[in-house]
């Protein structure tokens, strides 16, 4: 791409990044929608937050570039792009109360004082933090200060609103909440959404769209329910969600001797007692308790299977059939068919 | 059983609080005795072995230090001169504590070394070095030549400290102001100065003092046209009784115990203690 996007959002258009002599972002595309709420997923050390960085301005990439609202944004520096940043420890400055850390953008930006009062008593009152407006960060607790740099984000009103592992300093229960209340707020604001994540679950429950990422790369970009159904590599596919993994082919619900791989996931292998269409005979080897299921280890002739079933757990050592209601097939780490 | 043992490790505990404040009250009498010794002699007309109790008690002292044109000099001299060593050391030193401390560049921990170890050389070497060097610079005896010889005892508190405290600023916070949309000058001024705030002052202080106290390179330099308070004191014990030089000893003590006072509230309340435990 030569000429500069039309539509609104962000683009990031062939991105490279060479750190330490390595390419750690080799040649990256992604088109973000207005408004929209984006993750970039992925294992540690694979590139997320370089990328945020460079979408930032922190770092400018060696190749490609980058655009906000059809505007190329490549080497301006972090002060002059309309984005916000939630940082991943939240880098609230520890000499200034809340309130001035909300307020230190909008001071930057010279507004007068009552503007910038009303402005940051709107953002406080967003993340519910009035009542610890003239705290120190020192003082209030992890998640208190997640929403404070949340705040300070917001209430530049950017463009473009940037989160690095927003959640991965609070604890697990706080981490559900919270992301429910960062994707409330983004949807109530309408507001264009990157966020950097390693937790799958994370990504899944509040993303429009998902960007599984691997060595500086993207491997799959799409809905939520997409990349669960359809993972397009075997990358994919062993990352989100659980898979039954085997080599071999795959023929009428059965696997068979081949040279690809089958990917098959725990939910789609349905056991019964009775025998049905596609169904085979299948020993219970072992049942593990996970909670609202359970994960029932099987035993075909042609393969050995983990199922999570929910209602009418078999016994360990019981026999019954099992039907592999779908399949994966993979050559070459790429998906080659649904079955 | 379990109540026995809690009794045990009560009175173990109180032994060792006793121990510790026996140990504070003779480490305080060998700290505040000598000065409460001074504090004492500084109003008394008269007090020698044998005798118990002073003579008296008199003011005659204090106005003998102030009646005399050599030690009022003295005392101006020194409140002249070490304000003007700290500035000079703080433009000289902290641009170069700010890189050593915030920059990465070829030879900056053999910067950090050379002056650590130019610190720990015996000084006054180097001044009967510098002297000659003086001689021919024609700096004997000037404010100039002083000021100068003052600035050497202070760089290592200038470099050393400021540096540390500029290192410790985590680089995020200075991110997260330029994504706020701050300038570099900004961040500079609002983020990192700031943050290292509490460092320079201990510095400040620091050298203060080292510049307030330092007798032997100004006394070689200084002497016999220029006198600050510590070097008055070599001719003081000499032609004075014994009142006169703790007099002047408290005068010299004032602006340090002064200095720590102001900064305590700065250094231990504020920002150093909560200012450094970001991630
Ligand atoms: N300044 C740097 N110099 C050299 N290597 C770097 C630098 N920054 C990051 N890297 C490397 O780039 C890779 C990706 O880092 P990062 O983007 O932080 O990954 P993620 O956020 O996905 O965990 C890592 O292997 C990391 O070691
Ligand atoms: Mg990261």
């Amino acid at each position: 791409m030569s000429q500069a996007p039309k539509e609104d959002g962000l683009t990031l258009d062939g991105l490279t990044k060479v750190l330490g002599g390595r390419v750690i972002i080799d040649n990256l595309n992604l088109v973000v929608k207005k408004g929209e709420m984006v993750s970039l997923l992925g294992p540690s050390g694979c590139g997320k937050t370089t990328t945020l960085r460079m979408i930032a301005g922190f770092l400018i990439p060696d190749k490609g570039d980058i655009y906000l609202d059809g505007k190329d944004v490549t080497t301006l520096g972090p002060e002059k792009r309309p984005s916000a940043m939630v940082f991943q420890n939240y880098a609230l400055w520890p000499h200034m109360t809340v309130f001035n850390n909300v307020a230190y953008p909008l001071k930057v930006r010279k507004l007068a004082k009552p503007e910038i009062e009303r402005r940051v008593h709107e953002a406080l009152s967003l993340v519910n933090l009035m009542h610890h407006k003239d705290s120190r960060p020192g003082q209030i607790s992890g998640g208190e200060q997640q929403r404070v740099a949340l705040a300070r984000a917001l209430v530049q009103e950017p463009d473009i609103l940037l989160l690095d592992e927003p959640l991965s300093n609070l604890d697990a229960k706080l981490r559900v909440k919270v992301r429910e209340d960062i994707r409330d707020l983004q949807r109530r604001l309408g507001i264009t959404t990157v966020i950097v994540t390693h937790d799958q679950d994370e990504a899944l429950s509040i993303s429009d769209r998902i960007a599984v990422m691997n060595s500086g790369r993207i491997e799959q970009f799409s809905t939520p329910q997409e990349l669960y159904d359809r993972p397009e590599t075997e990358y994919v596919a062993n990352f989100i969600g659980s898979l039954n993994h085997i080599q071999g082919g795959y023929s009428q619900g059965q696997i068979v001797p081949g040279s690809e791989v089958v990917g098959i996931r725990p939910e789609d292998v349905i056991f019964s007692t009775t025998q049905e269409l596609g169904s085979y005979p299948t020993t219970v080897e072992l049942v593990v308790p996970r909670g609202h299921f359970c994960e029932v280890y099987l035993k075909r002739a042609d393969v050995e299977l983990r199922a999570f079933i929910s209602s009418n757990v078999p016994a360990a050592g019981s026999i019954g059939f099992a039907r592999i209601s779908k399949a994966l097939i993979y050559k070459d780490g790429k998906l080659v068919r649904v079955a | 059983m379990a109540r026995k043992e809690k009794v045990r490790v009560k009175t173990s505990s109180t032994a060792v609080r006793m121990s510790l404040v026996v140990f504070m009250l003779v480490m305080a009498f060998f700290i505040l005795g000598p000065l409460i010794w001074l504090g004492v002699h500084a109003f008394v007309t008269n007090w020698t072995y044998p005798n118990l109790t002073p003579d008296g008690w008199t003011w005659h002292w204090w106005t003998k230090v102030f009646a005399d044109s050599a030690l009022e000099e003295a005392i101006r001299n020194s409140l002249i001169i070490s304000p003007i060593v700290v500035l000079l050391s703080m433009i000289i030193c902290l641009p170069a504590a700010y890189a050593a401390g915030r920059m990465n560049y070829p030879g900056r921990k053999t910067f950090l070394i050379v002056m650590f170890a130019a610190n720990s050389f015996p000084k006054i070497g180097l001044f009967a070095s510098i002297a000659t060097l003086y001689y021919a610079l024609n700096l004997m005896g000037t404010v100039v030549g002083v000021i100068i010889i003052q600035l050497l005892g202070t760089i290592i508190f200038m470099t050393w400290i400021p540096a540390a405290a500029f290192a410790s600023v985590p680089r995020n916070l200075e991110e997260a102001a330029r994504d706020a949309g701050a300038s570099k000058f900004r961040v500079f001024r609002t983020i990192t100065l700031r943050m290292a705030m509490p460092g320079i002052l201990v510095a400040i202080v620091m050298s203060f003092l080292a510049s307030f106290d330092e007798a032997q390179g100004t006394y070689l330099v200084g002497a016999p046209t220029l006198f600050t308070m510590p070097t008055e004191m070599y001719s003081l014990v000499q032609n004075y009784p014994i009142q006169v030089a703790a007099v002047f000893s408290l005068l010299l003590a004032f602006p340090s115990v002064l200095l720590i006072g102001l900064a305590r509230k700065h250094i231990v309340g504020g920002q150093l203690a909560e200012g450094f435990q970001i991630k």
